[in-house]
């Protein structure tokens, strides 16, 4: 694969949080441009801290992210902020703004950035809010919606610029099943009719598998496997067969760290 | 021992953490200021939540203020037979002290209060994340106009405060207690200097404004984003916007009346 085939690549990259706790050791990982990329791990395993250091709201502790040939890291305020006109993402809760409405929260990014007639905006707002299915919405405020249609919404604004890259952090949690149908056909037609490049951090196994192109698996601070969807599956590594098919035993484990059963039990005795 | 040191040593540097983050934000707000097209109504829409909606509690107030000063002032000055210093009285109290002072706190508990909360609740519900990743700044954007709209609105609201503490003042005095209205207020005119009390009072508002809206917006910005995170955010505001202004006062004061 040539270099310029690659929208972002993170190479040897550590991060640790400010209380110190060490979430990311030495990844590699490699987005490719114009497919769907998944980023799938067990809860707490630091997924959406990697798109936040995708799009430079973190600063890795060593290592490099690049990001469409730029090092995100070492650019000025003022180019970081040009570098993320062209980044979409979707974040968990959504991030509507709560005192504007469905409409003007899908018109903000091209209030801000383009000289756009308001006939145009108007256009552009219905044609987005058309793609998820809520332009008949268009005047509710945010705390009319449900998790599921605020989350919607949040697409239509994070593709209203028509980015490079989106990125969506668990885009499927808390979705009906119908709702989940539409956005997991959504991604993947966005994705091919806008040209995009996807990264989707999700656990959700099935519907992650159904429509990425490539898929990277981090457990415990590394990644344990990557490949397409089918040799993932196919894949003997006990890690990887633990995740997919959600086993509770094996070498991840399901427990906090704790000190063991009895001794806790001891200390309360002794209280 | 050590531990204890270390302790210590701990919240020393975390103090002093806090306080350059507070003077990277000011820095940041003061020189990367709104662009005038977009940056204009923005700053309007914070005057209007910031000044006017805080209007009602700074008219009632002072109105309260005035009367009870001028009842309090002309019982002990009658004592004296200087009931005829009740204007001078009052309008040097308000115009020097009380008018900057109690507009600020009272501004740092009405408005203080509600914009670090705001803007604690839009980094809990990762507006503001939301706002950088659509490559616009949430400090130009959220936080700057916010600064601007309390800076501007503090000394506006001093001098309402000053008017009515003194319109207050001459209800009392004048309408009930019977002080000559002539006397009232020709005494006021020739103790109050221009320069040396009302401009200073102002002086003295446009540094509690700029205090009072820095404590709210750091606040606000490095809040917890949980729900207790922010309600202790919200409590700090107004204790260190209170203190900060009380703090602030007795220095200028000082500085003021040449002591300094």
């Amino acid at each position: 694969m040539l270099k310029s085939d690659h929208l972002v690549e993170i190479s040897n990259m550590s991060f640790r949080h400010e209380n110190g706790k060490l979430v990311f050791k030495d990844v590699d990982i490699i987005i490719p441009r114009g497919k769907v990329t998944a980023i799938m791990g067990p809860s707490g395993t630091g997924k959406t801290t990697l798109l936040r250091l995708i799009g430079g709201q973190l600063m890795p502790a060593s290592g490099k992210v690049t990001v469409a040939g730029e090092s995100i890291h070492q650019l000025s305020h003022k180019k970081l902020y040009q570098l993320r006109k062209r980044m979409g993402m979707l974040f968990q809760q959504g991030g509507l703004f709560t005192h504007l409405n469905v409409y003007e929260n899908v018109a903000f990014p091209l209030r801000e950035h383009t000289q756009l007639s308001e006939s145009m905006i108007h256009t552009l707002v219905l044609m987005k809010l058309q793609m998820v299915g809520l332009r008949g919405a268009l005047h509710l405020m945010p705390n009319e919606l449900s998790g599921g249609m605020a989350r919607r919404v949040a697409l239509a604004r994070a593709i209203a610029l028509d980015p490079e890259l989106i990125m969506y952090d668990e885009p499927f949690t808390g979705q009906d099943p119908i709702s989940m149908g539409v956005l997991v056909k959504l991604v993947k037609t966005l994705n091919k009719s806008l040209n995009l490049t996807s990264i989707i951090v999700s656990h959700d196994v099935q519907e992650t598998l159904q429509i990425a192109d490539y898929v990277y698996v981090i457990v415990d601070k590394k990644v344990v496997g990557h490949g397409t969807p089918a040799a993932i599956t196919q894949d003997g590594s006990r890690e990887l067969q633990q995740f997919i098919k959600g086993l509770p035993d094996g070498p991840v484990p399901f427990d906090y760290p704790a000190a063991p059963l009895v001794q806790d039990f001891l200390r309360g005795e002794e209280a | 021992m050590i531990a204890r040191l270390a302790l210590a040593g701990h919240a020393g540097i975390e103090t002093l953490r806090q306080f350059g983050k507070a003077g990277i934000l000011f820095y940041e707000v003061l020189f990367y200021p709104p662009n005038l097209r977009k940056g204009f109504p923005l700053v309007v829409q914070q005057v209007y939540a910031e000044g006017v909606l805080s209007l009602l509690i700074i008219v009632v107030s002072s109105l309260f203020i005035g009367m009870v000063l001028a009842l309090q002032g002309y019982h002990t000055l009658a004592k004296f037979g200087a009931s005829q210093e009740l204007g001078p009285l009052v309008a040097l109290s308000v115009v020097r002290e009380l008018g900057p002072v109690v507009t600020a706190i009272l501004f740092a508990g009405r408005a203080g209060s509600a914009v670090t909360a705001e803007i604690g609740l839009m980094k809990a519900t990762e507006q503001l994340s939301s706002m950088e990743m659509m490559a616009v700044d949430p400090i130009r954007r959220v936080i700057a106009p916010r600064f601007w709209g309390g800076f501007i609105s503090m000394p506006l609201l001093t001098i309402i405060f000053n008017a009515m503490a003194i319109y207050g003042a001459y209800l009392v005095g004048v309408k009930w207690l019977g002080v000559d209205a002539g006397i009232f207020w020709s005494n006021m005119q020739s103790s109050v200097e221009f320069h040396a009390d009302v401009v200073n009072g102002i002086l003295k508002s446009i540094v509690f404004g700029v205090a009072v809206t820095w404590i709210a917006v750091f606040q606000g910005y490095i809040a917890v984003p949980t729900s207790a995170g922010i309600a202790s955010a919200t409590t700090r505001t107004v204790v260190y916007g209170s203190l900060a202004v009380l703090g602030l006062d007795f220095v200028l004061t000082a500085m003021m009346i040449g002591e300094w």
